[in-house]
């Protein structure tokens, strides 16, 4: 299954002509970029590095849970493995992934525009980034924190015995990189839309970018001052979370889901933004209603905020409030129905090619679906009292974020990877990695929805033997899973030099991205484009596509 | 959007405002005002905030897409405290209704129908089984 790429106007390797990349070899002219292209960049090895820490914790603790006595690790060591797993895939990976790397690259060029409103600002966000991120790291290498990525008070104010000041920390620092990216993508799409491209012309992947930029900025600011109140609580002892104090601790679960349940929507939202362009463009079929997709990502945004109370159900708060809560959470349920639905409605009678990027998009409609579904039984009241604190949450989430979150991430990874980096990707390899990926992902959490349905609590470190077979299945699952991101790790560092040479438009796509080419000049347009259709105009001829139309026989499914 | 510049005596005005509603909050502190103290240190602090927004932040002189979006911020807040009280407010009703006798079956008739009900029920069961 090959591209019938005609390189014709990019017919010299990367490298040897005035784009982006050779714009300046030296290591400045990387730390010091203004360049929104290159800033991705850095986001992205950034990111890969925090992704495989967080995925090695990973597996240090899946292999120990393989025995029931847990014999490979102490307690205290696996208590802070699954916190640095926590704290490093959320806080340092999953939040800033897809609006960091791929946001940062596309948005400016999907709206036609040179930069980011706000250029040094973006700059500043990386180093924030890093700076928190590296806090982090030393607070987990110096000790480790053991209080989970939730930093659940009392234990984290009073009890804790290891680095919590420091990783809490890190997360607030990091909290003002994603706020300077949001702020930077909300002026950016309001202010520097290239002529002729009216809201309704965007894509999707920009719509998206836009609530969850509003999410960034709404929550944000919250869960801030809520990690500096355990400061507070640690360091001087006021009583504002620990009940010895005069405080309450349900207080710190309310402030700290007011952002982290609209963070899952952070992590997902982007995603979903990613399955809209891969779903259109390798159907070739428009967006099945674009303006239900795109509002629907405002309405998850915006409803996104009135649910976090379903994850104290069990937690002493008010059962009315809880009643509430519960009910407020269904509703999030319609607007996620509604884009599965019209990207299910967009490949009927479409011509769908199952090259990798695809591959991954539908893994993440189905895992995501998966994910959704569970997510119905925890936000139900009575379910929720035996699911809860159980590794069915553990598998319900994975499923979102990893299902969701990274499927859409790697998705997207390989979609626009020809456009980052001039090469093709190879499609052997890719689709290999793809299908070991899914089967990897599935077998490490699919066991974990039964380990969690028959009573195994999550973060034990020792267990009853009857859930070791379901546990040796998960681990064995991990270990695939880890081997399907390492074959993509090696491929995609290996194309960057052996890779076919991508013209400027590879899938035949229709977005502004694909109209300049690849990888793109530091001005991203040498003259300004106007905009005469909207992202998905299959109908319309492309006049940079290198597919041939109409696309063979043997592509279509 | 046309940049609008903020004379020295305004700024020297607000400056002085907020320090006396400083002073107001410290004075109002020693009083009790039962129910009502967090309403009035909450009011000065609304109020000194909106100074503070208005003309240091010089929102009133930006354009209303601005408006529209720190009045997210505020509307947000709102939600915050809204749905977080709904769980405070809420917590006695559930003691209140194990100790307290429930309208609907406070009366005796209301008790003797129910306890009817479920012998009717519990003879329904028994033939069941046979």
């Amino acid at each position: 299954m090959t591209m019938n790429t005609v390189a014709t106007d990019n017919p010299v390797p990367a490298g040897s002509e005035k784009h982006y990349l050779t714009n300046g070899h030296t290591l400045s002219s990387w730390l010091f970029t203004v360049d929104h292209k290159r800033i991705g960049i850095l986001y992205l090895i950034s990111l890969v590095v925090f992704f495989l820490l967080g995925g090695a914790a990973a597996v240090l603790f899946r292999l120990d849970l393989m025995t029931p006595a847990g014999d490979l690790l102490r307690s205290e060591t696996y208590n802070k493995l699954f916190t640095m797993h926590g704290i490093v895939m959320i806080f340092f990976f999953l939040i800033p992934s897809i609006p960091a790397v791929l946001g940062n690259f596309l948005l400016p060029i999907m709206l036609g525009t040179r930069d980011v409103a706000f250029p040094k600002l973006n700059l500043l966000s990386w180093y924030v980034f890093m700076a928190g991120g590296l806090l982090a790291l030393f607070a987990i290498v110096f000790g480790g924190v053991d209080s989970g990525w939730t930093f659940y008070t009392p234990y984290s104010t009073m009890y804790a015995n290891s680095n919590v000041i420091l990783a809490v920390c890190g997360a607030f620092i990091a909290g003002f990189s994603s706020i300077m990216t949001a702020l930077n993508f909300v002026v950016t799409i309001h202010k520097m839309r290239a002529p002729g491209l009216t809201w309704f012309r965007l894509p999707l992947f920009v719509w998206a970018m836009y609530a969850t930029s509003l999410v960034v900025l709404l929550g944000t600011p919250v869960v801030a001052i809520t990690l500096v109140m355990i400061f507070v609580e640690r360091l001087l002892h006021f009583g504002i979370f620990d009940p010895a104090l005069g405080g309450d601790p349900v207080l710190f679960q309310h402030l700290f889901w007011f952002y982290s349940h609209p963070a899952v929507y952070i992590m997902i939202l982007p995603s979903m933004g990613v399955v809209s362009e891969l779903i259109s463009a390798f159907s070739r079929r428009r967006i099945y209603g674009y303006k239900f997709v795109a509002y629907s990502s405002l309405a998850i945004a915006v409803i996104g905020f009135f649910v976090w109370g379903h994850h104290m159900f069990v937690s002493s708060q008010s059962v009315y409030a809880g009643l509430i809560f519960s009910f407020l959470t269904f509703f999030v349920a319609v607007p996620t129905a509604i884009k599965i639905l019209n990207w299910t409605m967009t490949l009927y009678k479409g011509s769908v090619s199952l090259q990798a990027p695809m591959l991954y998009a539908f893994g993440f409609l189905g895992l995501f679906t998966i994910g959704g579904m569970t997510g119905l039984f925890l936000s139900t009241m009575a379910t929720d009292i035996h699911l809860h604190d159980t590794y069915f949450v553990v598998a319900h989430f994975h499923y979102v974020m990893v299902g969701g979150g990274v499927m859409g991430f790697l998705g997207g990874l390989h979609f626009w990877w020809p456009k980052m980096t001039g090469r093709m990707y190879p499609e052997g390899w890719a689709i290999f990695a793809a299908i070991v990926i899914f089967v990897g992902f599935n077998l490490t959490f699919f066991p974990q929805f039964q380990l969690g349905y028959h009573g195994m609590p999550r973060r034990y470190h020792e267990y009853a033997s009857q859930f070791q077979i379901l546990h040796v299945m998960s681990t064995a699952g991990a270990s695939i899973l880890g081997f399907g991101y390492l074959i993509m790790t090696g491929y995609l560092i290996w194309s960057l030099k052996f890779g076919k040479v991508a013209g400027s438009n590879p899938w035949g796509a229709r977005g502004l991205e694909w109209e300049t080419t690849s990888p793109p000049p530091t001005e991203n347009f040498l003259v300004t484009p106007v905009v005469k259709h909207e992202a998905y105009a299959y109908d319309v001829p492309s006049e940079t596509s290198d597919v041939q139309e109409p696309r063979p026989e043997q592509h279509n499914v | 959007m046309s940049h609008h510049v903020v004379g020295i005596k305004v700024y020297i005005a607000i400056f002085l405002s907020l320090m006396v509603l400083t002073g107001l909050t410290v004075w109002v502190a020693f009083i009790n005002w039962g129910f009502m103290n967090d309403v009035v240190a909450m009011s000065i602090a609304v109020l000194k905030m909106t100074l503070v927004v208005l003309f240091f932040m010089h929102l009133k002189y930006q354009a209303r897409l601005l408006w529209l979006i720190a009045g997210a911020g505020v509307i947000w807040l709102m939600i915050m405290f809204a749905l977080t009280l709904s769980d405070y407010r809420s917590r006695e009703w559930i003691e209140s209704a194990f100790t307290r006798p429930v309208p609907w079956v406070a009366s005796e008739e209301a008790a003797t129908y129910q306890a009817e009900q479920m012998k009717a029920q519990e003879s329904e069961d028994a033939g069941a089984h046979h």
